[in-house]
């Protein structure tokens, strides 16, 4: 199974799915014979395909659409929150190489703000998958749900075994007394490998798949608030709008504090290049983070 | 398709309630009253004649399709939509009230509004998804999307109709109220558009061109429509800005309008011909 089949058998399975591009068709080459009519090719047109997913969700239809996450939720962005947000369609938007995962095209195609955006429209519930088998047992739910979507799209293949999806929750890998490390998406291979690391030092370290953003899992991470001396994020995202804030508001909601660790992209675009070499230069490579969080240690 | 017969005297004396309705509003915070009144016939029409819908058929599943993109002159739609019984017409009373649901703009919490509006160049789009689950279901649904023509400044739009186009989609029709001005100043010295035909033309629209104040042609041109079976529609209907109060015709200065209560019923006098209205309130700038 794959993102293109899931969709081919869930879409063949209930008309009401339909499936629309802004020609982007890399997620979706081989379904256009199969879907006939249900799969709309708007061209490059990202403001004409939400407004007309808007107008097909009003006629009780679910649009799956496709486009890469910078101008989907950039260019379209005001189409998304006016006729999308405004009400609270089930339109479900697929982004395509968000975050680190544009790799190489440089800053105009790095989705950095994606998750800031689409969380400040109310209803829009916000995913970000940590791979392919992650993204694949949530993407049922997500199409099923009566809300709005948005899912950071990750093709990365798995180095962890998942739990089942559950909306709203995080899913636990471990928990720890001596940090906890939060993540989503795609970085969720650099912190396993992070998670090992620290361990093998003889720390006690938790971490946290959070998988959805919006909602978020506000339970799970108290839990490891109060159980951690210390808190990490870790996002491909700007520092600003994401999880770093989203933590920020919420310890200020509960009127608690905690030691965080931020790991992000501050005020900054990234270095195109590769992935491997863009987590190198970045500092987001297990080893890296490792070496981050004990100097941190070290210094507090 | 067969002439249906329509009853000239009964629009015009509709269209002229639908007028004093939308005078009325402009005043206790105002409207946009200009924009408004230029598209009265068109709307007054279409609601009497020719969409197929009434306010005991707004869910149906056979029913026509209207998108009021230009949001700003929704006075005209809420007049005509009380006037023909979707709602009770002492709601006009709550006009920008908290009470109620009747301000500035299209909302889907008054009957008859099929999609809320207010930023241009958006329900082209929403409106063609309509139009294409209609062509998925085989229904023979007509959707209607009145843009005004500074609204065609939105790139969106001119996206949209090459879309409809690919999809050959002749269950669209976009009407353009075609007043000469956008909000500040007069079209053709902002952001010219004509040739308007030959435009919506080279994006693969038939085009049909009308004087949007005139009954007998708007009905013998939406009557026409499909203009093409390969192609979507456009209506471009030449109108003026605050049509039936000669004193704010065609004026750039009056587009959102505020006046006192003894402006109002001057202008109501103006409306029936009776004396021109001697105006001291200025439009407001909200753009």
């Amino acid at each position: 199974m794959n993102y293109e089949t899931l969709l081919q058998e869930t879409v063949l399975k209930d008309e009401k799915y339909i499936v629309m591009t802004a020609e982007n068709r890399a997620l979706i080459r081989n379904l256009p014979p199969i879907l006939g009519r249900r799969f709309i090719d708007t061209g490059i047109t990202e403001q004409c395909m939400v407004g007309m997913a808007a107008g097909l969700a009003v006629c009780g239809r679910v649009p799956i659409i496709h486009a890469l996450a910078t101008f989907l939720t950039l260019r379209a962005f005001e189409f998304i929150r006016t006729d999308v947000g405004i009400p609270a369609l089930p339109v479900k938007l697929s982004s395509f190489v968000p975050g680190f995962l544009s790799e190489a095209n440089g800053p105009t195609h790095q989705a950095l703000e994606d998750i800031a955006l689409m969380r400040s429209i109310p209803h829009m519930q916000v995913f970000a998958p940590a791979d392919e088998q992650d993204m694949l047992l949530a993407l049922p739910t997500i199409w099923s749900s009566p809300y709005p979507s948005y899912c950071r799209i990750n093709l990365r293949k798995p180095n962890y075994s998942h739990q089942p999806f559950e909306l709203g929750k995080a899913e636990v890998i471990t928990e720890g007394s001596d940090l906890t490390i939060l993540v989503y998406g795609t970085l969720f291979a650099e912190a396993l490998e992070t998670l090992s690391l620290l361990t093998s030092k003889g720390l006690s370290v938790g971490l946290i798949n959070l998988r959805s953003l919006q909602p978020i899992d506000e339970n799970c991470i108290l839990q490891a608030v109060k159980h951690s001396r210390y808190i990490v994020t870790i996002e491909d995202h700007f520092l600003v709008g994401g999880l770093y804030s989203i933590l920020a508001e919420l310890l200020l909601k509960k009127q608690i504090t905690a030691n965080v660790i931020p790991f992000a992209l501050n005020s900054r675009w990234y270095k195109p290049a590769l992935l491997a070499d863009v987590l190198k230069y970045e500092g987001f490579t297990a080893p890296q983070l490792t070496q981050s969080i004990l100097h941190y240690l070290d210094a507090n | 398709m067969q002439e249906q017969e329509i009853d000239i005297a009964a629009l015009q004396r509709l269209a002229l309630r639908v007028r004093e309705h939308i005078i009325r509003l402009s005043t206790d915070g105002g409207c946009f009253i200009g924009a408004s009144l230029s598209c009265a016939d068109i709307l007054v029409y279409l609601y009497s004649h020719y969409l197929n819908i009434s306010p005991s058929t707004l869910k149906d599943q056979n029913r026509d399709y209207l998108f009021l993109s230009k949001g700003h002159d929704v006075p005209a739609l809420y007049a005509t939509l009380a006037e023909l019984g979707y709602f009770e017409i002492s709601r006009l009373q709550n006009h920008l009230k908290t009470n109620d649901f009747i301000y500035w703009h299209p909302n889907t919490q008054i009957p008859g509004i099929e999609f809320h509006s207010g930023s241009l160049g958006h329900l082209p789009s929403v409106a063609l998804g309509v139009a294409y689950d209609i062509f998925l279901k085989g229904g023979n649904n007509k959707v209607i999307v009145i843009t005004g023509d500074g609204e065609l400044n939105e790139g969106s739009v001119w996206e949209t109709l090459l879309v409809a186009n690919a999809y050959k989609l002749n269950n669209y029709t976009l009407v353009v109220d075609r007043n000469f001005f956008q909000a500040n100043m007069a079209t053709e010295e902002l952001i010219p558009l004509e040739p308007l035909e030959a435009k919506f033309e080279a994006f693969g629209c038939a085009v049909r061109r009308i004087n949007g104040h005139n009954f007998e042609q708007i009905h013998q041109t939406f009557q026409q429509l499909p203009f093409s079976l390969e192609k979507p529609s456009v209506i471009i209907a030449d109108t003026v800005r605050g049509k039936g109060l000669p004193s704010i015709e065609a004026r750039a200065d009056r587009w959102f309008c505020n006046f006192t209560k003894e402006e109002v019923e001057a202008l109501i006098q103006e409306l029936h011909g009776v004396q021109r209205a001697n105006l001291e309130s200025q439009t407001l700038t909200v753009r």
